[in-house]
This record gives C-alpha cells, structure tokens and sequence, in this order.
C-alpha cells in the first residue's frame, strides 16, 4: 500500500508508447521511494528509459499505470495548471547542455522559474542574486550565456533549479556536456547541497559520476534494480 | 482580490517585456515582418484621408456655388415638348420662387472675316439671369429685358472667343456670325463663370445671346432647361416637390416629362459615389494587410520551431500552456501594432503630402486612425492565434528532447 503522507513514493509505475501496431513498454513495474535529503542516482545506459523516468519524476509526463505520490499528492490526479505549479515549486530541473535563454543574462535566467510563479520583481532579483552567489557566480550576475565558460553556464543552470527553493534537484546528465575537471567541481557542489538537506535525483548512463550519490539504482530495459548504497552510509 | 489580481499582472507584463526583448533582438527580420502591415496600414490612411479630404474640399465648393437654386431639364411629352414662355411666368409668381433663367443651348459655327469656329457652346440667357449673377460681365454691358423682348442679336463672349476672332481688336462694338447670322459684340464673359449647378454639369458656354434669340434660331419656342432661383429662406427640397406638384398639370400628368436636381441630390450623389470610390480603394489596400498578416504567421510560425527549446523549458519550469500561448500571441500582437502606428504616422505623412499638392483641406480622420490600428491589432491577433496555439500545445518532453 501506498503511504498518503510520503514524500516520494512510486508503485508499480508502467509507461508504454504506441509504436507502429505495438505497445513498447518502456518502464515496467518500477517501484522506489526516496527519503526527504537523499542524494539518488539513477544509472543506466542510453535507452534503457531512464529518460521517462525522469520525465514522471519530474511532473513532464504521467505515467500509464501506477501510482507516483509527490509532497503527499498524487500526481494522477493533477491537472495541467496543477502540474506546472508543481513543477515550479517542487523540481528544480537541470539538464545536460545548461539549457539557459541566450538572450537573457546570468540573472534573468535564474529569475525565469520566479516568473511563472509570481513572485514580484524586486524579489526574484534578491533571490536569483543570492542563489547565483551560493554557487560561486556573484561576479558573473549580468553575463549572458556566451559569455561564460561550460561550467559556469551549468551553475547557472543548478541556480535556476535552485532559486524556487524545490523539494527535489533533478538532474539529467548534469556533467555531459563539461570535462572532467569541470564535472567534478559540479559533482563537489551537489555534494555541498546535498550537506545542506536538499534531496537530488540524478540521471547519468556515467559509472564514476553516479558513484557520487549516495544511494544508486540502476535502470535496465525499463526495470528497476536497487545497487545498494554506494561509498557513503 | 488584489493578491489575486497580482500573479496574472507580473505574468502579463513579463509577456510584454519578453516579447519587446524577442522583437528588438532580432530588429531587421522585425521590420521586414511588419513591413506588409505598414504598408497596409500606410495605404488605407492615406486613402482614406485624401478622399475624406477631397470630399470635404468638393462640399464645400458645392455649397459655395448651387445655395438656393434648382435646377430643372424638361424632356417634354408628344403634347407638350417644353415650357413656353407663359408657362416660365406662371411659375415665377410662385411664392417659393425669386425668379427663373432659362437655359437654352445651342452648338453651332462662329466665323468673323476669314476665321472660323465650328460647334461652339452658345446659351440664352434672360435678363434676370444678370441681376443674379452680377460677376459674369467683367467689361461692356449685360443682356437686359429690350434684348430679350426684341430678340435683338446681341451676345457676350468670353475670353476664347476674343483669342480666337479679335486678335489686337476691342471686341466690343464689332460683329460677329453665329450660323451666318451677325451678332453685336455687347461685352466680355469673366473667366470666373457663373458657377451655376447647369455650367457645372455642361461647362460653360462661350457666348451668351438672349434667351428668345435662342429660341428663335432654334426654331422652337419653348424651352428645355432652365434654372430656378428659390426666394430667401426656402427649403429647396419643399420648394422642389411645390415646383413639381405644378409641372405636372403643365405636362397633365404625363410622367417622366422633366427633371428637378437639387444641389443636395448631386451632391449626395457625388458623396455615395466617393464613398464607394474609397471603400474600393480601402478594399485593394486591406489585401496588403492580409498578405501582412500571412508574413507575420509565417514569421510567428519560424520563430516557435526556432524557440522549441526555450518552450519546453519554461514549462519545466513552471510555465502553464496558456502563459506561452500570451506570450507568443502578444509577441505577434506587438508586432503588427508596431507596424500598424508605423503605417498609420507614415499615412497621414503622405496623405499631408497629397493635400498640399492637390490643394485639398488636410482633415486627420480619426476613424482611420482607429480604422488603421485596429486593424493592425486585429491582424495580429488572428494570424498569431495558431502560431501560439501551436507554441502552446507543444509537449514539454518533446521540446526539451529538441535540445
């Protein structure tokens, strides 16, 4: 039975596409809750549908069957309007390539989430300019994105997920498109979020990225197998 | 109440500056967007405002010439071809009419010594005519009522004829020959003419002779046309249906034996025809704003597959279908009402310009205004609507995959 109150719980989440005749399942029977200040990865190789897992996880998709509780709500039975003021208060999405406006600076970017939750803007400034110097950016407020180097571009990117103060990061490939000197400050920062209680989910097909987190599970043909915890714990 | 109100004014005017960002980033594929539009626009002000201005410079002139006057041609029945004499009296005694002026016309030769002139316009007038239209001898002296009741060959000519017969000769004094019969030159015809609703319609004549000369070389005695001067204060249109009420047992009811044109029915006459003129006009030119309106979709249309990205991001973030679908609505929106005032400043410029060279009043017709804006905006909305809807409808996973 499912736990009304949870904070993440999915059970027995099925998602399958109509391909050509056919039905392809891509998530089968996937089941996994999640503590409030856990740090996840979600392993996998490339079409193994970690991808549509992190598309439910992140409120983008439903799922065909199953039932996914989020903050204590359940995700089926949320609209549209619901669903996007979900994500906007509950997931802080980080993508692989930073994914930021070209045309608005380093700040704007970060304010983007406050937005379309109408927050006033004096404070979406305050707030974005006090997250973007949590990730180390406080010289780079009013750069656009060809301006900044790879990694920075990401931290703007972690900014932005950050700045509506989310229950959960997700993070899909967060590190696949930086060198691995880079990738690795990016892993350090996570780790410092994760010091101060933020609970991240992160998605890679990497073995040395996903042994960062402290709680693996891998992903193969749509099904789940926990990898017990990794290094940490 | 206002906390509610709150979220949707950030979310609208965020709309408004992203959409002036996304416009001024991209400034010449902008301008070459709205371009269709201002000219569209550009094309209906400046229509409407020069036709509105020739109108309102017709109009006036209108009013300025035909005040009080009628105008009545006679087509006649097998019985009674035209009005005699006795009958042109019996309607001065109206009491709605001051007096009457006949008109009768003749096209024929002038000849003087060895030169000569073929189908010339030639109009009986009677005396009355010169009492009410004192300007039209500028030298010599008028026709007067021993003219008329002699049917004296006596006429005044205006400046063609001078050029044509008396090169280096005061005509005054000298003869000339209508159809081979000599005239006495008695005076000169003003350039000015007598701007009578008949000169209007038939130009004016070269030379005036008396009206029962006319006649006499016409080998007729009734008259054909003539013009009615109504006495002060008369409304023309009850003076009109009086004049009619009286013809008619002239002409004992026979219908369709003369006409009566009042300067208001030419004049509505002219105006229905204007206004059909510039709605044809504004017709063609709307054209331009429809083919405006398929650049702008085209263009929205570009721009949302170029933005699939940042569409599928903000609704990661956040954002709710309809908050894409007023940001990019608004987007076209702002687009062709940046073309619409364009047009509209560009249009009265021009049409400015049409009033000075064609001498016409200048009037800013603020329903075209209106008319050009509106339009504009509502181009905007129309041919925005399925870009954004398709904006809109884009599934955040397939837009984040277009990454």
């Amino acid at each position: 039975m499912t736990d009304e109150k949870a904070f993440f719980q999915m059970t027995n989440i099925n998602k399958s596409y109509p391909m050509g005749d056919e039905q392809a399942h891509i998530l089968k029977n996937i089941c996994l809750s999640l503590r409030r200040g856990e740090y996840l990865s979600v392993l996998g190789p490339s079409g193994s549908g970690k991808s549509t897992l992190m598309n439910i996880i992140g409120c983008l998709d439903t799922a065909s069957s199953g039932e996914y509780i989020l903050q204590g709500r359940r995700i089926s039975d949320l609209t549209d309007g619901e669903l996007a003021n979900l994500r906007s208060q509950e997931i802080g999405f980080v993508f692989q390539n930073s994914q930021l406006l070209p045309r608005l600076n380093a700040l704007k970017n970060v304010e983007l989430p406050l937005i379309y939750a109408g927050v006033s803007p004096g404070e979406r400034k305050r707030r974005a300019t006090e997250i973007l110097c949590r990730v180390g950016l406080s010289d780079r407020l009013h750069h656009y994105p060809n301006q900044l180097s790879g990694g920075q571009q990401q931290r703007v990117a972690i900014a932005r997920a950050l700045v509506g103060n989310p229950s959960i990061l997700l993070a899909d490939e967060p590190t696949g498109a930086l060198d691995q000197k880079t990738g690795r400050q990016v892993m350090a920062l996570f780790e410092e979020l994760n010091q101060e209680g933020r609970t991240i989910i992160m998605i890679t097909h990497d073995m040395n990225i996903a042994a960062y987190a402290h709680r693996v599970v891998h992903i193969i043909d749509g099904e789940l197998t926990e990898g017990g915890d990794a290094a940490h714990d | 109440m206002i906390k509610g109100l709150r979220k949707p004014i950030i979310m609208l005017w965020e709309c408004i500056r992203m959409s002036f960002a996304n416009i001024m980033s991209n400034r010449i594929r902008s301008f070459l967007t709205v371009l269709g539009i201002l000219i569209g626009v550009m094309a209906v002000i400046a229509l409407i405002t020069t036709v509105s201005g020739f109108s309102g410079t017709l109009s006036s002139s209108f009013q300025s010439m035909g005040a009080g006057t009628l105008s009545v041609s006679v087509s006649g029945s097998d019985l009674k071809e035209g009005m005699t004499t006795a009958d042109l009296d019996e309607l001065t005694l109206m009491n709605e009419i001051d007096g009457i002026t006949p008109n009768v016309s003749l096209n024929t030769r002038v000849s003087r010594g060895g030169s000569y002139e073929s189908a010339v316009s030639i109009s009986g007038k009677n005396s009355y005519y010169f009492l009410r239209n004192k300007d039209v001898v500028s030298r010599g002296r008028q026709l007067n009522i021993v003219d008329e009741e002699n049917s004296s060959f006596v006429c005044l000519i205006n400046q063609d004829m001078v050029d044509a017969f008396f090169f280096g000769v005061d005509p005054i004094g000298q003869q000339i020959l209508i159809d081979g019969v000599p005239f006495l030159v008695v005076g000169l015809i003003s350039e000015e003419g007598d701007g009578s609703i008949a000169s209007l319609m038939s130009g004016s004549a070269d030379i005036l002779i008396p009206y029962t000369t006319g006649m006499k070389m016409n080998n007729t005695n009734t008259v054909t046309s003539f013009t009615v001067y109504l006495s002060e204060g008369t409304d023309s249109e009850g003076a009109s249906s009086a004049i009619e009420e009286k013809m008619d047992i002239m002409f004992s009811y026979e219908e369709d034996c003369f006409t009566i044109t009042t300067m208001s029915s030419i004049e509505e006459t002219m105006e229905s025809m204007l206004s059909m003129v510039s709605t044809l006009l504004a017709g063609i030119a709307s054209i331009a704003l429809l083919v405006g309106g398929i650049g702008i979709m085209n263009m929205m249309l570009t721009t949302v597959t170029e933005r699939t990205m940042e569409i599928g991001l903000k609704k990661a973030v956040g954002a709710v279908s309809w908050q894409i679908q007023m940001q990019f609505l608004i987007e076209s929106f702002l687009l062709s009402l940046i073309g619409g005032l364009l047009g509209v400043v560009l249009g009265l410029a021009l049409s400015f310009l049409l009033c000075q060279v064609m001498e016409m009043t200048f009037v800013i017709s603020s329903g075209a205004i209106f008319l050009g804006v509106g339009f504009s905006a509502a181009v905007g909305i129309i041919f925005g609507w399925a870009p954004a809807r398709k904006a809109s409808k884009l599934n955040p996973i397939d837009a984040l995959r277009a990454m």
